[in-house]
């Protein structure tokens, strides 16, 4: 019990401080925080609408929470994971508009599959780059998500355009690889896979030898590598999984819910992802709390720009605060005796 | 190649480097000090935002670019804090930095215009042409810019001079390559970091007031466009010196300004590559270093990790 304390207790004091600074900002912008406040609770959580939205939101949030956490764990700063979703948009989008023959049951997840698999293999440029040539894993990350942008926004607008080529979008998905809702709600069962993915790659990492060697490459590259671990291969495996957790987001947001490609699918996911991570401690369970979190905020931002006025952009203060106080906290001493204990 | 064509793709050229050059010589004073700012992009961006409201409300520019320069600095003060001052992870904290960025300008510019913001402009910068030399065809443009344009030219030499020959910018490298022997040598590490930092904001909060006042004449949520990636790649690329910067600047800026004399130019590529092309080039430069980076050696280093 006091072990859990103290492990979520950092959370929680980040997020009441990020809650104060981003009411002082709508009080400064000469709005009323608790109608703001309230609005985006109402939005979230008001009605079975807002519930469903909550879930659709979280979803990308969670994967690539995930892909953030198993790479920042084994000690790799992936600031890429936008790019690795939206090579995975990219992969379902091809698939799932003209592989038109394969029944849903074995079309769906082979789509999927390719997916994380475009994700992997985006974020694997980065691995080799980095394990054969010493190539930092943050400039080549960030360098690959502008590459991937511009590729997605050459195709939407070239190759892939629409047939009636109207607008800079791609076909939509035929209807063998669309995840099924619970209608009249958009919510669907990629959250199911999602949160089962977030259950595994918690025993993955905790309870398995890999993520056991992950976890020690993170804390030392040199003493795991004296225990006889091979730090290399443990690297690439991380990095790997975090493009493909991070595609999967990007295949199950277009087969979900915009059942198109197109430029402005994300609104910076990725990047986001690393909020979410960061207060899930960097634990699969914990990015699950934060994602859901966040999901909400997102979700009721919409509905307290509508009542209150607040732009909804605020979600990105509240995220950066919680990353300030997070990144703060851990550097004073008795937090990180406290965390630094063992599970 | 007409010369009206050639005269008017050198103006863009240098419309679109003088940005990148700003905020390229201050990412390259921070990363000589050992530190890598990822925030850059949230500094171009509160630079840019900070420049066209005081612009705006004033109508002197010169103002816009003073408060420009002030709110790069704040947000790089942050970082120093968070950074230097607590030994916070350099990458995790300035993307937070960016995200700051995105929402503190967008909340602002919405609370202080409202939903209906647009068609917001101000009269930007002043041209300062050179009597004779901005008549020259073709390079005249070189002649023909804001006093910001011409400082961020003049910035490379002296820079360079400031690294390379004065004991300050000594001391700057060595906190960069290794921060204990500097301290050894009784280097003030922190304050050299932090130093270094402000002077980025600044720089970075210049390009920022540069896009505003003097490219869009206007601010759109958003502006900044990944420029601030631009110029943490333009660094690699000009392999850490401020000449390589200069070189990459221009050669970045010409690629942005392809895109738009594509179609003049007769030119059959999507301006897609033309935009990706400034990644994908610092991609295979990076590989290519492998085993002879000349970058600081404690680049990224926590201090009680160095």
């Amino acid at each position: 019990m006091q072990r859990l304390i103290n492990r979520v207790l950092p959370s929680l004091l980040a997020l009441i401080g990020a809650l104060v600074v981003s009411g002082l900002a709508i009080a400064l912008s000469g709005s009323s925080p608790l109608l703001a406040f309230e609005a985006l609770l109402d939005g979230a959580f008001g009605s079975l609408d807002g519930l469903s939205e909550v879930a659709v939101k979280s979803c990308p949030l969670l994967l690539t929470g995930l892909a953030v956490a198993v790479s920042f764990q084994a000690g790799i700063w992936n600031i890429g994971a936008e790019g690795q979703l939206l090579m995975g948009a990219l992969a379902i989008a091809v698939i799932g508009s003209r592989a038109t023959w394969l029944p849903q049951p074995i079309g769906l997840p082979l789509a999927l599959g390719a997916s994380a698999t475009f994700g992997a293999l985006w974020a694997g440029i980065a691995a080799q780059l980095k394990l054969r040539r010493q190539v930092n894993e943050v400039i080549s990350t960030i360098m690959l998500n502008f590459i991937a942008l511009g590729l997605l926004s050459y195709l939407v607008q070239g190759p892939l355009m629409e047939a009636g080529g109207r607008y800079p979008q791609s076909d939509a998905l035929s209807p063998e690889f669309l995840m099924p809702r619970l209608s009249p709600y958009r919510i669907h069962l990629g959250l199911l896979l999602a949160l089962f993915l977030a259950a595994a790659m918690q025993v993955f990492l905790y309870r398995s030898v890999a993520g056991y060697e992950i976890r020690a490459t993170g804390l030392s590259p040199e003493a795991a590598r004296l225990a006889g671990i091979d730090v290399r291969r443990r690297l690439l495996l991380a990095l790997l999984l975090s493009g493909a957790l991070a595609g999967l987001a990007g295949g199950i947001e277009v087969s979900a819910i915009t059942r198109r490609l197109y430029e402005r699918l994300s609104p910076g996911w990725g990047f986001t992802a690393i909020a979410v991570g960061l207060l899930g401690r960097l634990s699969p369970v914990g990015v699950v709390a934060a994602a859901f979190l966040f999901g909400a905020m997102d979700a009721g931002s919409n509905a307290m720009q509508r009542v209150a006025g607040v732009s909804s952009v605020l979600v990105s203060i509240i995220q950066a605060t919680v990353i300030f106080f997070l990144v703060a906290f851990e550097r004073r001493t008795w937090f990180s005796k406290i965390s630094a204990e063992p599970d | 190649m007409s010369v009206d064509l050639l005269t008017s793709l050198l103006q863009t050229t240098i419309t679109m480097a003088v940005p990148l050059l700003l905020a390229g010589l201050g990412e390259l004073v921070v990363e000589r000090a050992g530190v890598v700012n990822i925030g850059l992009e949230g500094m171009l961006l509160s630079g840019a935002f900070a420049a066209m409201i005081a612009t705006f409300f004033t109508h002197i520019p010169l103002l816009g670019l003073v408060c420009g320069c002030a709110a790069g600095a704040l947000l790089a003060g942050l970082f120093a804090c968070v950074v230097v001052g607590l030994g916070g992870n350099q990458v995790v904290v300035g993307t937070a930095l960016n995200l700051l960025a995105i929402g503190a300008t967008g909340v602002a510019y919405r609370a202080i215009f409202g939903v209906t913001g647009a068609a917001l402009t101000v009269d930007g910068f002043a041209l300062w042409p050179v009597p004779l030399l901005s008549q020259l065809p073709v390079v005249g443009a070189l002649f023909d810019q804001p006093l910001l344009g011409y400082a961020a030219f003049a910035l490379v030499p002296l820079i360079s001079f400031g690294l390379f020959r004065t004991l300050a910018g000594v001391k700057l490298r060595m906190v960069g390559e290794n921060p204990r022997a500097a301290a050894a040598q009784g280097v003030a590490v922190r304050f050299t970091q932090t130093a270094a930092l402000l002077a980025c904001g600044m720089l970075a909060g210049a390009a920022g007031s540069y896009l505003a006042v003097a490219y869009a004449k206007t601010f759109v949520e958003g502006m900044s466009a990944g420029r601030g990636f631009i110029a943490l790649a333009i660094v690699i690329f000009g392999r850490w010196s401020p000449w390589g910067v200069l070189a990459t600047s221009l050669l970045f800026g010409m690629a942005t300004a392809l895109q738009f004399h594509v179609q003049a130019l007769g030119l059959a590529i999507p301006y897609q590559f033309l935009l990706m092309l400034p990644y994908v080039l610092t991609l295979i430069v990076l590989a290519g270093y492998a085993g002879t980076t000349r970058a600081p050696a404690a680049l990224g280093t926590p201090l009680d990790e160095a």
